[in-house]
């Protein structure tokens, strides 16, 4: 398979045609979306202008840009001028936003063809796309399994070879679970690594955009692509960061990668051997295996289902039938609100605004929303003091391999403890990535999360790319 | 909705049907009785599974708004172009000589 960097080589020096290789993806899309549904627009059309843009430039001999010709889709939460975006959900079915994200304008400034818009849990809440009001997405490696969430359809999306790149949103793992479940490569970058401008917030304080690839590569040339500082979104870190395409031309000899020996538990059999698998793998490639402890880690759930939903309820509370969106006709403006956002909101946003509205309202701040505040301060401190004696911390990413339609049946937390492994890092604002390192139960793919502590993700890609070699070696 | 009345530690009632019904009325969030009765047994769920961090003791440690710390990041006070207003009203459900448009602001409701 070619990486992101070939294609855009091939492109750049004339050998292929941008055109040519977006129609071998428009051809697999056209064969297999009907049954995976990972999009919920198709811009076959706008793609093809842009591919044939990038021929007409090669051919003048002006520089096509360092993306050249490769294929990129885009989670449904992305906004983009002029063309739909949804959010997966009703309430703002149809609305076409007046500006760009700056994620968007970048990778097209960069040569990257955007092939969709991805399906997505409404509103990035959930943990297998079942939450999208347009209906699931399916796993492209079982078809009667979910492609974990929130970001599903960009994971299945690189899966089905439908792009050769994808982007999604991470705010509680929701680019790292999905991508573990179709055995895809998600990275979840420093908070602040990434512009968020454009990005239709979930909870601000926790919300990462990063890239679903099908290599450690491609991961690094997009953030190399994608990071840095943005004026246009206050919380984006003012400094440039490091070449992670260079970093992970280092091994991993030396390096300590820890253990976390109270770790909650959970994780099925099949994804605890292949945790092992991948300890027996840095450490044979000269790494150090040490045990750290992270005690508040077991708590994170419990912080994030209380701060999350806070900072929805606040965030969504913007989708009042006034300035865009669906609106419902009422007498008047109160009554109008609350019919609008009863038509408009699917079940989970409806559960988290009002558990967020709770946790923030008068006599009950302070015992839920203060508090869930409290242990994020705890575990970012536990994280900084694993961090003095690991580089890295390994674990898995989702407790299980992909899981059946309505396996989580109507309990809310069921879903939620999907997330466990992830959360924490996003509570604490550093970076964490999910590699693909083999299968589980039933063949399906088993991925590997690698964390690290604030701005250290060249470390981070090193691990990975270990892993991923130590994987195709062991293939061979 | 489970008869059993939940408790927070202090002893209070934790949940009350008042209470969700409050919650949806502050959310602007329309529910039906039917709706109101399965969201409280939910969040009630949800909350008891939340208590596990009430044993913590937490009276020394500073709550963590943000992860990476900035602070006043303002920029220059130079006018810069900014959103076409025809195209952003053109996205609203109603709009009239260049604003949106809404119903009546004081209604028959509160």
């Amino acid at each position: 398979m070619s990486t992101a960097a070939a294609i855009a080589a091939s492109v750049r020096d004339g050998s292929r045609k941008a055109l040519d290789i977006l129609e071998q993806h428009l051809a697999a899309i056209a064969a297999r979306e009907p049954e995976i549904h990972a999009f919920n627009l198709v811009l076959a059309d706008e793609a093809r202008a842009a591919a044939e843009q990038i021929d007409q430039r090669v051919a003048a001999g002006k520089d096509p840009g360092p993306l050249a010709g490769v294929t990129v889709a885009l989670k449904d939460n992305m906004c983009t001028r002029g063309i739909p975006t949804t959010c997966s959900s009703r309430i703002l079915e149809g609305w076409r936003p007046p500006y760009d994200a700056t994620v968007v304008s970048t990778l097209r400034d960069a040569g990257a063809i955007i092939v969709g818009k991805t399906n997505l849990d409404e509103f990035a809440m959930g943990s297998s796309t079942e939450n999208s009001a347009f209906g699931p997405t399916r796993n492209p490696h079982d078809i009667t399994r979910v492609p974990g969430g929130s970001s599903g359809g960009s994971a299945a999306a690189v899966a089905a070879g439908f792009s050769q790149i994808s982007f999604g949103s991470d705010t509680g793992g929701s680019i790292r679970q999905p991508a573990a479940l179709c055995g895809v490569v998600g990275v979840k970058p420093t908070y602040g690594y990434v512009s968020r401008y454009g990005l239709i917030a979930f909870a601000s304080s926790l919300d990462q955009i990063g890239p679903f690839t099908n290599s450690v590569e491609d991961a690094a040339l997009m953030l190399d692509v994608i990071g840095g500082h943005d004026p246009l979104d206050s919380t984006s870190i003012p400094q440039t960061h490091p070449s992670l395409r260079d970093a992970i031309t280092q091994d991993v000899a030396g390096l300590r990668i820890g253990r976390i020996t109270d770790l909650p538990e959970g994780a099925d059999p099949d994804v605890v051997e292949r945790l092992e698998v991948a300890f027996d793998t840095l450490r044979a490639a000269g790494a150090k295996i040490v045990d750290v402890q992270v005690p508040a880690f077991t708590f994170g759930l419990t912080a994030y289902y209380l701060i999350a939903p806070a900072e929805a309820s606040s965030n969504l509370a913007r989708y009042d039938g006034v300035r865009y969106g669906l609106r419902v006709e009422a007498a008047d403006t109160n009554a109008m609100y609350g019919a609008t956002r009863a038509a408009g909101f699917g079940d989970e946003v409806k559960r988290r605004i009002m558990l967020g509205t709770y946790a923030l309202s008068a006599g009950y701040y302070d015992a839920y929303y203060g508090k869930a505040l409290k242990v994020r301060r705890l575990i970012s401190d536990d994280f900084e003091r694993a961090y003095q004696s690991a580089d890295v911390l390994l674990t898995p990413t989702s407790p299980s391999v992909a899981f059946q339609f309505g396996a989580k049946g109507d309990n809310p937390l069921a879903m939620y403890l999907c997330d466990t492994y992830t959360i924490p890092s996003n509570l604490s604002g550093q970076p964490g990535m999910s590699v693909p390192f083999g299968t589980g139960a039933h063949g399906l793919p088993v991925g590997v999360q690698v964390l690290a502590g604030t701005l250290q993700e060249p470390t981070m890609f090193r691990v990975a790319a270990t892993l991923e070699r130590g994987l195709i070696g062991s293939a061979q | 909705m489970p008869d059993r009345a939940v408790h927070d530690p202090a002893g209070q009632i934790r949940i009350t049907p008042e209470a969700i019904a409050k919650v949806a009325r502050l959310a602007r969030l329309d529910m039906t009785p039917d709706e109101l009765a399965r969201m409280a047994a939910q969040l009630d769920g949800m909350l008891e599974h939340f208590a596990d961090i009430d044993a913590l003791d937490l009276s020394a440690v500073v709550p963590m708004t943000q992860a990476f710390p900035l602070v006043n990041v303002l920029r220059a006070d130079v006018v810069q172009p900014c959103l076409d207003r025809d195209e952003v009203l053109a996205a609203a459900p109603d709009a009239e000589d260049g604003r949106f448009r809404v119903p009546p602001i004081m209604g028959s409701d509160e």
